[in-house]
């Protein structure tokens, strides 16, 4: 016996949920952002804490994938050093449009503390940024809310249309 | 470091002393005052040249020619039981007299002993390696040209080991800006975008701490967040950030602040 029933009553008397074409792209995309792991420094600690199970970032669908060809979202978390500019933007480039990248912590916006010769002054002067969070290094309730907060920018696109490819050039 | 001055009288009198205070030498001690350093000494005297030799807390520093390096450090290791190179590095003076110190920290364990070998080097010249007595020597020397430009004459693989290969300039040298120079500033740019896309990007912006809260295009105030670009007044009003758009999700349930609980307890 069957212990879920479908109500046919409800709903004109059919199991069918009508919608647009953006709102259920939109709604596949904002609630699987598989997240590409970029943990560079501290703030990779935060973000490991915010995959595990305490905030489960799995309840967002959020997933971290090893590789950017299966990642919809970059999450810079740390300092970017000059040696190592050049490797994100080609990890930048291996993912598949459409990509949205956070930019997790003072380093990742700003260059941070590392106001020296080696640091890159903030991860905008390689990929083109969606979200910045502040903190050093941010609580994983923060990047819980940036991803609500891309999930919501997400909602607010056309998926139907073609969109803009992002450069930051 | 600086010497202390009683703070609780400072606003009576000039608070202005010396600035730029020079710390006291750390007294030296002749080498005869350690049986056991006077002996290493002796042994090293007896086949190279020793410029100068002191003890300087507890361990003993010996100034020797720069191409007698190699000799001394074998010596001291097969003969003298300092079987540890932990540390060397260069020291720049170039400002002073355009010379490099080099030093060798080496210990031996079994004498429970530490000695610092130098010597001097002119700027552009070269060291005899190490790196066939102490393999630790192979990253020190090449982290040494690296941030020194010092060449190490043997060294299997002389090539930068912290910064990248194309990188231009000794970063440890005094004379290197801490912020880097022209080449450091745009190094990412040039090689990513190239150098006609520095315009585009525009140059660093080095003060961090910056924030201006009138400033909508590059500053969001956290409860006043407003769209880019929208003139920012004092008397602004407190705008609520909500998860989820007015009309809800499609087939995700609406959340409600007042029927979910907020867990105070962070030792539930």
């Amino acid at each position: 016996m069957a212990q879920h029933k479908v109500n046919y009553t409800q709903d004109g008397g059919l199991p069918v949920a009508l919608t647009s074409i953006d709102k259920i792209v939109n709604w596949g995309r904002s609630n699987s952002l598989w997240a590409l792991t970029y943990g560079l420094a501290c703030c990779g600690i935060e973000m490991m804490a915010s995959g595990a199970s305490r905030f489960d970032f799995d309840r967002y669908g959020t997933i971290f994938r090893a590789s950017p060809r299966q990642a919809d979202v970059m999450i810079v978390a740390g300092t970017l050093t000059k040696k190592h500019a050049e490797f994100i933007k080609r990890l930048y480039d291996q993912m598949t449009e459409p990509r949205w990248v956070i930019s997790m912590g003072s380093c990742a916006n700003t260059g941070g503390m590392f106001n020296t010769y080696a640091t890159v002054q903030g991860v905008d002067r390689i990929i083109p940024v969606d979200l910045y969070l502040p903190g050093c290094a941010p609580r994983p309730e923060t990047l819980q809310y940036g991803v609500m907060l891309l999930q919501k920018k997400i909602r607010a696109n056309h998926a139907s249309k073609a969109q803009k490819a992002k450069r930051l050039m | 470091m600086r010497a202390y001055t009683p703070k609780d009288d400072v606003q009576a009198k000039s608070y202005y002393t010396d600035r730029y205070y020079v710390s006291p030498q750390v007294p030296k001690q002749d080498v005869e005052s350690d049986a056991v350093f006077a002996a290493d000494l002796a042994a090293i005297k007896a086949k190279f040249e020793v410029k100068e030799a002191f003890i300087q807390v507890k361990q003993m520093v010996v100034y020797i020619q720069a191409s007698d390096i190699y000799g001394v450090l074998e010596l001291m290791r097969d003969e003298l039981e300092y079987t540890q190179l932990t540390e060397m590095s260069a020291i720049d003076w170039l400002a002073k007299d355009n010379t490099f110190e080099i030093f060798y920290q080496m210990l031996s364990m079994n004498k429970r002993k530490r000695i610092r070998i130098k010597y001097f080097i002119n700027k552009g010249q070269a060291v005899d390696s190490v790196e066939k007595l102490f393999r630790c020597a192979d990253w020190s020397e090449r982290e040494m040209f690296d941030m020194f430009g010092i060449e190490a004459n043997g060294h299997p693989f002389m090539k930068r080991i912290l910064m990248p290969y194309d990188w231009q300039g000794n970063p440890l040298l005094k004379t290197y800006p801490l912020e880097g120079d022209e080449f450091a500033a745009w190094y990412e740019v040039d090689k990513i975008y190239g150098k006609e896309a520095r315009e585009a990007i525009g140059p660093e912006i080095r003060d961090t701490a910056r924030v201006d809260r009138y400033d909508s295009g590059r500053f969001a105030r956290l409860g006043y967040e407003v769209p880019k670009g929208t003139e920012i007044t004092d008397d602004m009003e407190k705008t609520e950030q909500s998860y989820q758009e007015d009309g809800g999700v499609f087939l995700i349930k609406k959340f409600d602040k007042s029927s979910s609980v907020i867990v105070d307890d962070p030792q539930r």
